[in-house]
């Protein structure tokens, strides 16, 4: 298993240095000059003085290489010194936002509690709707709930988040005045009332996350149910004279688990892309917002850095799954 | 597959895979014909898939759907005259009325027009950009299954394209590009190529793993052994013998690309980055929309209606497609 393990790892990197140097080579062609803001009374030797302050003078590769060593290298040890009051990173260059002049890091790491809670909620909520409606589904097959399931899960894949995100705020704000159509980031849960705010404004991007993400693993699991009730040892188990919960619930659900468990896994990284709308409906102002800003902005930092954390996310996801799925399929190991 | 055997001419084993070999008129295009000496006349196996697609309440459905939705958004201009742009101050946010059945925005203009307009350049990006990965995604497919040497290098390719964050990056690209387009190809042209272009290019990497797959399996089958036995050569087995049985995978990721592709470009719309707002589309109308949310939210329920009826519809056939392609279910 560790064998497997470290293979998996091993080929991730070469994955993660071919994406970095996509993404760093396609920003290379941007075409716009983070100096046209400044005012034109500055002398044009200044301008350049400022250009290559900014890292900008010098040749692609050795760009790219600064780039690399201060990603995967002082940032890291940024966190380091953080979190154990070392300072080893002391004094070396960070990766820094042309927009507000401060390390693109310590942002990222402002906005992102906000995205975790909506988006990772969302998804725990999607995943434990989605399994119980996927088993009744696919055990009780052609049934009214399964009818009925199988056309809501069929909607809530087809219908964009943006267009439920705006319905929702339409009919549950405009009209009824329930829920706040804007998500507050200021507001600090302190008491019971703010609490309560805190909840209020949350409901309406967690059900539209959750719907999505559950319509998706409720197929999934549906799918997989299916496909393990009608093997043999499900007859084996039922001719023993085990109960049906017990013959439903552990022998069949554990195997049908194996690719629901990996396909779990394999849509964390997307739901964080895919939220990128979600905040943009209900101004969550999270990492996908941060994103949009950055683009709009020109501030290239800004936008490597975070779409080069969202390819991360996607290659660290891509192994947790392949070690889950050895893990609990142990055919796949000794391949 | 057998008869196809009995029509090739026989051949000595001592040609060579480079001399071409003269295909019988006769064959049946696709290889599939009915087997066997069943007395009954000769059915193509559409036939099969056609009445096995009928039984699917959904796919009818969504089958009907679509075509409506289509054939409004061909023959809407003709039969509502109004121009899309034609600005009337005077009617500007009027609800529903006579004139305006589906009301005007703040400019003044019809809303059913801006539909009809949008619904056109939503289907041709979701269709063009649909037909785009599909050209990508089996050739990528059937070159990586039949060609060993190639393999490797073309998966090892997919999985980076999978592992690629794509809605930030179609968004850099989008940006980066979007000027120097609109300067070559002018406004409207050049922000179409390159949004098909770019979705194109990022959606066709299931299309890819599957039909790898499938080419992977009938590679191995007794009649392509046959057929290259007698000096096949490379180009020709492809076109006659591999793709068409694969062509049942293709399609039912072809119908499901268009929603991809539908939902893909209303979200870039919706985040400000796709269509401008004079050239309307579906995402671009509720983009619009949401400005005056507050005041009009009728407003954005009719280009989102229409973005999922038409997913939701293909979605359905997709499904449809996908149950009557199988032959596993299809003798049930």
């Amino acid at each position: 298993m560790l064998n497997y393990t470290i293979r998996r790892l091993l080929i991730s990197i070469p994955t993660l240095l071919f994406i970095s140097l996509a993404i760093f080579l396609l920003l290379e062609l941007a075409p716009g000059d983070p100096m046209a803001q400044v005012p034109l009374t500055v002398p044009p030797e200044v301008k350049q003085a400022m250009r290559e302050a900014l890292g900008l003078g010098e040749p692609v590769h050795i760009r790219f290489w600064k780039w690399i060593v201060q990603f995967f290298w002082t940032e890291p040890l940024h966190l380091f010194d953080s979190w154990f009051g070392t300072a080893w990173a002391e004094g070396q260059q960070r990766v820094i936002s042309w927009q507000t002049r401060s390390p693109v890091m310590e942002i990222v790491a402002q906005r992102m509690p906000q995205t975790l809670w909506v988006v990772g909620l969302s998804y725990i909520i999607g995943t434990l709707i989605a399994l119980p409606i996927g088993i009744i589904s696919a055990y009780r097959q052609y049934s009214i709930f399964d009818q009925i399931g199988t056309f809501v899960s069929m909607v809530g894949f087809s219908v964009p988040t943006f267009f439920t995100g705006v319905l929702l705020i339409v009919i549950f704000s405009v009209k009824l005045g329930w829920f706040p159509s804007i998500y507050d980031t200021t507001l600090v849960v302190n008491d019971w009332s703010s609490f309560v705010l805190q909840l209020k404004q949350m409901v309406m991007p967690v059900f539209v996350l959750a719907l999505y993400n559950a319509a998706q693993i409720s197929r999934f699991m549906r799918a997989s149910m299916l496909d393990n009730l009608n093997q043999d040892y499900v007859r084996t188990a039922r001719a023993k004279g085990l109960t049906e919960r017990v013959v439903v619930l552990l022998h069949v659900l554990r195997n049908s688990m194996i690719p629901v468990v990996t396909v779990i896994a394999l849509g964390v990284p997307t739901v964080f892309g895919g939220a990128i709308i979600t905040e943009q409906v209900f101004k969550v102002n999270g990492l996908g917002q941060l994103l949009i800003t950055a683009i709009q902005a020109n501030d290239l930092p800004m936008v490597q850095s975070l779409t080069f954390i969202f390819a991360v996310l996607i290659v660290l996801f891509n192994l947790i799954a392949d070690v889950l799925y050895g893990l609990l399929d142990p055919r796949i190991r000794y391949d | 597959m057998t008869d196809r055997l009995a029509d090739e001419p026989a051949r000595g084993p001592d040609h060579g895979p480079d001399r071409a070999h003269a295909v019988p008129a006769g064959a049946v295009p696709g290889g599939m014909a009915v087997e066997g000496g069943t007395p009954a006349p000769p059915r193509s196996q559409w036939w099969d898939v056609w009445d096995q697609f009928k039984t699917h309440k959904g796919a009818m459905a969504g089958a009907f759907v679509f075509l409506v939705i289509l054939l409004g958004v061909i023959l809407g201009p003709w039969l509502w005259s109004i121009d899309p742009q034609a600005i009337d101050i005077r009617a500007r946010n009027s609800g529903p009325t006579l004139a305006h059945p589906f009301g005007t925005d703040q400019l003044g203009r019809d809303t059913l027009a801006r539909m009809i307009a949008g619904g056109q350049t939503s289907m041709a990006v979701g269709i063009t950009a649909m037909l785009l990965s599909l050209v990508v995604g089996t050739a990528v497919g059937v070159l990586a299954g039949y060609f060993r040497r190639l393999d490797g290098i073309l998966m090892r390719l997919t999985d980076l394209f999978l592992a690629l964050p794509l809605l930030p990056l179609l968004l850099v690209i989008i940006l980066l590009f979007r000027d120097r387009l609109r300067a070559v190809f002018g406004p409207e042209t050049g922000i179409f190529l390159l949004i098909v272009f770019v979705i194109g290019i990022t959606s066709w990497m299931q299309t890819a793993r599957i039909v790898r797959g499938d080419v992977l399996a009938i590679k191995e089958r007794e009649f392509v052994l046959a057929a290259k036995s007698i000096g096949t050569p490379a180009h020709r087995m492809i076109f006659r013998h591999i793709l068409p049985n694969v062509l049942s995978p293709i399609m039912v990721s072809a119908t499901l690309g268009i929603a991809t592709a539908i939902i893909t470009e209303s979200a870039l719309s919706f985040l400000g980055l796709g269509f401008p707002s004079d050239y309307p589309t579906w995402g671009r109308l509720l983009y619009d929309a949401t400005d005056y949310l507050q005041q009009y939210p009728e407003r954005v329920i009719w280009p989102g209606i229409a973005i999922s009826l038409t997913v939701l519809s293909v979605n359905y056939i997709g499904d449809g497609l996908r149950d009557a392609l199988d032959p596993r279910i299809r003798g049930r």
